[in-house]
């Protein structure tokens, strides 16, 4: 396992450290939309099996970011590469089929099922093709097995057969990520994922995404800090839509743009 | 050539008619995201209004002005009694719930007004052609139709970019949660916009009324033209509506007029005769299926909802 | 889909009672209520059609009626031009239908909401045109059909209760089909697409493809009810699919309940009946159901499968 914070196969570069042979490899992935520029030259990285957060103010861009990532939002220019392949232009549903997997920051589920068959529907998605006519899909083990093991892990398997939409927001929150891991992924998207959790929930999640981590790389949005602090391996902080600075939580707490950014003036002056 | 010039100025007029009908469906839709199918329905009863009134009063101008003010207030209660509870629904609820809303209209109207269709007759002031251009004839009260739309366009224009009722529906165009929270009464002004559509749509009824005859089911027909207009245009754009009513009338006068000799030039003469009437009354849907194939966002996308 | 008592009830006594309509008839020898059932169950089986893309897979299609058309005058047209055996018009029927179908879906399931409904309707406004553009075969007036299909003596569509038994049997495996069809994998993804399409693709699911094939299903299936219609009718016309027949369809699956497998009859029973009792109350009808619609869209959403699932039975709850 890679020891967070280790220097042994990085390269410096102008724009940030990047790993040669990251899991995930953002090059100067830049978004306008008229005449904003949502993401500005961005160059970031995540390696396998670590927690890399992903923080800024509101209006960072953060979510644009992760549009990119996963297919839905086109980048004006620059290249994202997953597994060493490259998936600038590969369309949502099949960067999902190569293990990118992603929660959304506004819940998105299906509402009208129940919360086991909003997993196994993600199960189903990476089990071959879906043109079974005949067999009752509900009834089907290689389906809800998985899904209900999933369930477990995030702690909602108790709520398996209830309603999506019955559903508590800090269990929905659960089963969006339930839903994630369910596909099996080499990656986790996390965008804002703490978003309306109470204390309790949010201390499962944390205990979670630790576990986790040392099973799948991560990419978390988060604006939780004491989260993203007590979790993340690396951070990358972005300011409308520049990275501003990137490294281990260490050196980003004491980054004195970082703390211009997010705290003031004041703040920076006070510690020169 | 002249009857060219004679086509365009007819297709301009069309266009301009669906430009009234389209305007007020792509408020209605922009702003309140109320698919409105009852539209054309408002169109159908300017039109009886205004049959009705001008045989009452003897008088083709007053009984417009009857029936445009007949269709604003029916329009209006239309919307308070019926339409409100359809907004925020689902897309298919609202054209179900409209549908309905035709079917009742259509059956209202034949029992009023009895199933044979109507005609207006216009006064001779109207009734004849005017000299365009030395030696270029053109009726007009079509004339008068071209004018009267213009000034409306311009009128509906000035409003929505210049006034302050303006800013609220553009604004309320993009952005519906954020006019509400600025604590404008949301409701009186749906129910204005509303109400402004259905008069749009009584007035492009109205004028239309001496040309056509005036029968049920007459509103059907040219709603789907509306619609291909707003698709075309993009839903919430008056502009955008504007220009594509114009193409579109244009399209469809002038090539319902020029197609069977077009055909004729490339096709055998039975096979253009058969082929020229489908093909003309397809033109438009082939138009646009042709946009949202290729743009199924519409030309002119309003911004986010 | 777990049914509740009464709706299982009301189902069983419903298709019984069709099973053995024309035993009643024959009895007391009204012809009239065989053949408005017969074209009920012709309706259901297109409206069931309907219920797969638009109940099941919310894609609201105001072109639908296309298909009874398109398979109506694959039976009119053949008729006309001396094929009389349905060996060859109803495999025409419906692979026209199919292919019809398929074109349509490639080019307008890219298109979303509204977009969609218009530009579906658009498509079977064209058909419309095209078809009452064909003077050869009767145009605006219609076609006559002298002859049922002929099934070199294995049934005679001619004789009334063979016919609507052959309709009963299609409607009930095409409601045999949606079962399967819906639970299955495949089903899967065509109701998670009308839950969430961007989920669905966002979790791995191309669902483009899978609403096509659903839509290509729904339209083929609409064509086998199109040349049940042609028989029933002796006659086809564009009027067949002007997009108010749509409209219609659209009614019977909203009425009877979308999404759920017996909704279409249902919904077919409510409007041909109600049709046919409030004609005889007033001419007027539609004054009634116009409003009526309205009412059911905007209070009893779930139609009168809905309606059904909320009668309380006292018995555990699903």
């Amino acid at each position: 396992m890679r020891a967070a914070g280790s220097t042994d196969c990085w390269s410096e570069s102008p724009r940030g450290r990047v790993v040669t042979d990251a899991l995930l490899q953002v090059e100067n992935l830049t978004k306008r939309f008229g005449g904003i520029t949502a993401s500005d030259d961005i160059t970031m990285d995540v390696v396998d099996r670590e927690l890399h957060a992903v923080i800024g103010p509101n209006g960072a861009g953060k979510t644009t970011l992760l549009g990119q990532l996963t297919g839905e939002l086109a980048a004006n220019s620059g290249t994202i590469r997953f597994a060493g392949t490259d998936v600038t232009r590969v369309p949502a549903w099949r960067r999902s089929a190569l293990g990118l997997a992603r929660s959304f920051q506004i819940t998105s589920l299906f509402l009208d099922f129940a919360a086991i068959d909003n997993v196994a529907l993600a199960v189903q998605a990476h089990a071959g093709h879906s043109f079974r006519l005949w067999r009752d899909a509900r009834r089907e083990p290689a389906l809800r097995e998985p899904a209900r093991a999933a369930l477990e892990r995030v702690g909602i398997g108790d709520r398996a057969e209830v309603l999506a939409a019955s559903l508590s927001h800090g269990e929905q929150r659960q089963l969006e990520i339930a839903m994630a891991i369910a596909t099996r992924p080499r990656m986790l998207l996390l965008d804002e994922p703490m978003a309306g959790m109470g204390p309790d929930e949010s201390t499962r999640l944390v205990t979670l995404l630790r576990e986790l981590k040392r099973e799948v790389a991560i990419l978390l949005v988060e604006h939780d800090m004491e989260a993203v602090f007590a979790l993340a391996d690396r951070i990358t902080v972005l300011v409308y839509g520049r990275v501003v600075a990137s490294g281990p939580p260490g050196a980003i707490r004491a980054d004195p743009e970082v703390r211009r950014a997010y705290l003031g003036e004041e703040a920076s002056t006070r510690h020169g | 050539m002249l009857l060219l010039l004679e086509q365009c100025l007819n297709g301009l007029q069309f266009g301009l008619l669906l430009f009234l009908l389209a305007a007020g469906l792509t408020l209605v839709f922009g702003i309140m995201d109320l698919v409105n199918l009852a539209h054309g329905s408002l169109y159908m009863m300017g039109a009886y209004f205004a049959a009705s009134f001008s045989a009452l009063t003897g008088s083709f101008v007053a009984g417009a002005a009857l029936a445009l003010g007949a269709t604003l207030l029916l329009g209006v209660a239309l919307e308070v009694v019926a339409l409100r509870k359809l907004y925020g629904r689902d897309h298919l609820d609202q054209v179900l719930g409209t549908f309905g809303l035709i079917l009742f209209f259509n059956e209202l109207v034949r029992l009023v007004w009895g199933p044979a269709g109507l005609s207006v007759a216009l006064p001779d002031w109207l009734n004849r052609p005017v000299e365009l251009l030395p030696g270029v004839f053109y009726p007009a009260y079509r004339l008068a139709i071209i004018t009267v739309a213009l000034v409306v366009a311009a009128a509906l224009y000035l409003t929505v970019m210049r006034t302050r009722l303006g800013m609220l529906i553009r604004a309320g165009a993009s952005n519906r949660e954020m006019v509400g929270a600025l604590g404008i009464d949301i409701r009186l002004l749906y129910s204005l916009v509303f109400g402004l559509g259905a008069a749009l749509a009584g007035l492009a009824g109205l004028m239309e009324a001496p040309i056509l005859t005036v029968q049920i089911g007459m509103g059907e027909n040219i709603l789907i033209l509306a619609f291909v207009v707003i698709v075309i245009g993009g839903i919430g754009s008056i502009r955008g509506a504007f220009l594509s009513a114009i193409f579109v009338g244009l399209v469809d006068t002038v090539g319902r007029a020029f197609l069977p000799d077009l055909l004729r030039l490339v096709l055998s003469p039975a096979a253009a005769s058969t082929a020229a009437p489908a093909l003309s009354s397809m033109l438009i849907y082939l138009l646009m299926a042709t946009v949202l194939v290729l743009r199924p966002e519409g030309l002119f996308p309003v911004g986010g909802r | 889909m777990m049914a509740s008592f009464p709706r299982r009830a009301v189902i069983a006594t419903l298709i019984a009672g069709l099973v053995l309509l024309p035993l009643l008839t024959s009895l007391t020898g009204d012809a009239f209520v065989l053949t408005l059932f017969t074209r009920i169950v012709i309706l259901a089986l297109a409206a069931t059609s309907l219920n797969l893309i638009l109940g099941y897979g919310g894609m609201v299609s105001f072109g639908h009626a296309a298909y009874l058309g398109i398979g109506g005058y694959a039976i009119g047209i053949l008729a006309h031009e001396g094929i009389g055996s349905g060996f060859v018009q109803w495999p025409v029927a419906i692979v026209a239908s199919a292919l019809v179908a398929l074109v349509i879906g490639l080019l307008c399931l890219r298109t979303r909401g509204v977009y969609f409904i218009m530009i579906t309707l658009a498509f079977s406004q064209m058909i419309y045109y095209v078809f009452a553009g064909l003077d050869r075969y009767g145009g605006d007036d219609g076609l006559t059909i002298y002859q049922r299909s002929q099934f070199a003596g294995l049934i005679d569509l001619g004789a009334r209760n063979q016919f609507y038994y052959l309709c009963l049997v299609l409607l009930l495996l095409a409601i045999w089909l949606t079962s399967h069809l819906m639970s299955s994998r495949f089903g899967m993804v065509v109701r998670g697409a009308r839950s969430n399409d961007r989920r669905m693709r966002a979790i791995g699911f191309p669902t483009f493809r899978y609403r096509l094939a659903c839509f290509v299903i729904a339209g083929t299936m609409c064509g086998l009810a199109g040349a049940l219609l042609a028989n029933h009718t002796d006659f086809v016309s564009p009027a067949m699919m002007h997009w108010t027949r749509s409209g219609d369809l659209i009614v019977m699956v909203v009425f009877g309940g979308m999404g759920s497998l017996f909704g279409p009859l249902f919904g077919a029973i409510a409007l041909l009946a109600l049709e046919e009792a409030l004609s005889r109350v007033t001419e007027y009808w539609q004054i009634i159901l116009g409003p009526l619609l309205l009412l059911v869209v905007l209070y009893a959403r779930g139609g009168i499968d809905g309606l059904l699932e909320r009668i309380p039975t006292g018995s555990r709850r699903d």
